[in-house]
């Protein structure tokens, strides 16, 4: 029973950082209806700009736990959007009328130009972040423990999903990234600046998987500039399991992909865990394309 | 204001899809409370030419000018602004959106919430059944439900001229006349209109004036009166002398 709950909060919390990084796959499909593959390593770049703030700030003399992690958070956010927004500038939009061939190779392009960027900057090899940020200890609920940085990362991203869910939802603006997922050109016609939507899109989405990729290095305490590939396709997996281009899709779609891993690791093997991702992409691709809550997607990407 | 009340003036516009040029010149003009009906067989290019005006194609030669101010250099959305909105073909609600929210979608340009609420108000007595279904999504009404929606959602922008792309396309006879009473009784409040019809008859029964359009070219413009009475009209477009 321990390792069952052990395992299904682990997963609830790696599942919610899938959940963020997916929001900017599924956000950005559904207003361009292509998948950036630049997005895992904007997620990896929010990872060593946490780690950066971290070491030269030296935050955690001035601030309590919770303190740090939202300060972080905040300025990994408007760093990594700020990326985000540039690379749509400069990779996608001067392609908007192209091929969507070329915009697709143009994203793969952006991938590998961050990712060596990273390893020019920061160098090959692992880093890590400092162990003594969050207090190791647990915190105990009904006599079972959970570690506290576990918690603190659900609670974070949960709450950043709520957020994003209400922005979408209830705000003009939110609105108007809706309408012009469904249709742009009515969008135009309703006098919604679609340019300005998708740079929107392209500040949210980029700022989730940046404080995504922040999480991950104080969940794990080690990064490396390889790790938005790996994270970026489990997330793409989440996307695609919740239904492509839908917000609460992709969120669905993150915690239960994060909980399956948990499980299949606890249960099976821990050497299938990454496995496990793939076949499920499979398994929903030939079931159920649509996704869980999704639309189609096998005449699109 | 242009002169003489010259609300619309459409000049010598070419609009090109990639190799192809759909529009070689079309010169049109539409002056303040008409309605003008654009006629023209499938492909002559009527919503080319009205997505010319919206900026959702660009021109690669000739003019638009909107109350005296050139748009066809404007962006789509700064257009709307200004005061065009289009009911565009196919109706294009947005399906997994609320009643409501399309309306409200409509309203985008307009930041007075007085005047989007009393036009909320204008809308649901022009279409009770909106209304009705406020809160359910668009995609699950009817088409002439879909339709009056389209209409409504483009009356929410407070436009000074409407655009209107085949409004009847696809709806049973007596909806196509409700549609049509609707278009008047707009019109008689103050509203100049646009209307692509492939529905010649009614089209012309309800406008002032009217052009003709062949592949990609106005071939023929005169009161509305006149072209029912246009022997080459009926031959063409109204099936026949009658
Ligand atoms: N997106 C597009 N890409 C390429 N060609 C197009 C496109 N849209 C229209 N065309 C072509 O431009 C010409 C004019 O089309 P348009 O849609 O304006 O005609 P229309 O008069 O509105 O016809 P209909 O009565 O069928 O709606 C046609 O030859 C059409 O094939
Ligand atoms: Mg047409």
């Amino acid at each position: 029973m321990d390792l069952f709950l052990q395992q299904l909060t682990n997963g609830l919390a790696v599942g919610s950082i899938y959940a963020l990084i997916a929001l900017g796959y599924t956000m950005v499909y559904g207003v361009l209806k292509l998948i950036n593959f630049a997005h895992g390593d904007l997620f990896a770049i929010g990872a060593y700009l946490g780690l950066t703030l971290l070491t030269t700030f030296g935050l955690s003399q001035y601030l309590g736990p919770m303190g740090v992690v939202i300060v972080l958070a905040v300025m990994v956010m408007g760093l990594v959007a700020v990326v985000g927004a540039v690379l749509e500038r400069v990779a996608y939009r001067p392609l908007r009328q192209a091929h969507r061939l070329s915009a697709v190779v143009s994203a793969m392009g952006a991938s590998i130009f961050f990712q060596n960027a990273l390893m020019l900057v920061y160098g090959a090899r692992y880093k890590v972040y400092p162990h003594d940020i969050l207090p190791k200890n647990a915190v105990s609920i009904m006599g079972f423990e959970i570690p506290l940085v576990r918690l603190l990362v659900l609670l974070t991203s949960v709450l950043m999903m709520v957020a994003l869910y209400l922005f979408i939802q209830k705000t003009r603006i939110g609105t108007a990234i809706r309408a012009a997922a469904i249709d742009q050109r009515a969008a135009k016609l309703m006098g919604i600046n679609v340019d300005r939507v998708i740079m929107i899109v392209f500040l949210i989405g980029p700022a989730l998987g940046g404080v995504a990729g922040l999480m991950v290095g104080l969940y794990y305490g080690q990064i490396n500039f390889t790790m938005g590939w790996m994270y970026g396709l489990k997330a793409f997996t989440a996307a695609i399991l919740g239904g492509i281009g839908n917000i609460p899709g992709a969120m669905v779609g993150g915690l239960l992909l994060g909980v399956i891993e948990a499980m299949g690791a606890a249960y099976i093997s821990i050497a299938w865990k990454d496995a496990i991702t793939f076949m499920v992409l499979i398994a929903i691709l030939i079931v159920r394309p649509t996704g869980l809550l999704g639309e189609r997607v096998a005449d699109k990407v | 204001m242009g002169c003489d009340g010259v609300m619309l003036q459409v000049e010598n516009i070419h609009v090109r899809y990639g190799r192809v040029e759909a529009l070689h010149g079309v010169t049109l003009e539409v002056r303040e409370g008409e309605i003008v009906t654009l006629l023209g067989a499938n492909g002559a290019g009527k919503s080319t030419t009205l997505n010319a005006i919206c900026g959702i194609f660009k021109t690669t030669e000739g003019a638009i000018r909107f109350r005296g101010d050139n748009i066809h250099t404007l962006p789509a959305h700064e257009i709307v602004t200004r005061g065009v909105a289009q009911v565009p073909e196919g109706r294009r609600v947005f399906g997994t959106l609320s009643v409501r929210e399309n309306l409200n979608l409509g309203a985008y340009t307009c930041n007075d919430n007085a005047r989007n609420q009393s036009n909320l108000q204008r809308v649901y007595a022009l279409f009770p059944r909106l209304a009705e279904r406020a809160g359910q999504l668009a995609g699950t009404l009817s088409g002439g439900e879909q339709q009056m929606l389209a209409i409504g959602r483009a009356l929410m922008a407070n436009p000074k001229i409407l655009l209107l792309d085949e409004p009847s396309l696809g709806l049973a006879p007596l909806l196509v006349k409700a549609i049509f009473d609707t278009i008047r009784e707009i019109n008689r409040s103050g509203l100049t209109v646009v209307l692509v019809e492939q529905n010649a008859r009614a089209a012309l029964k309800l406008a002032h004036r009217g052009y003709v359009m062949e592949v990609g070219r106005i071939v023929l413009e005169d009161t509305a009166d006149q072209l029912l009475a246009n022997p080459d009209v009926q031959k063409a477009y109204l099936g026949g002398v009658r």
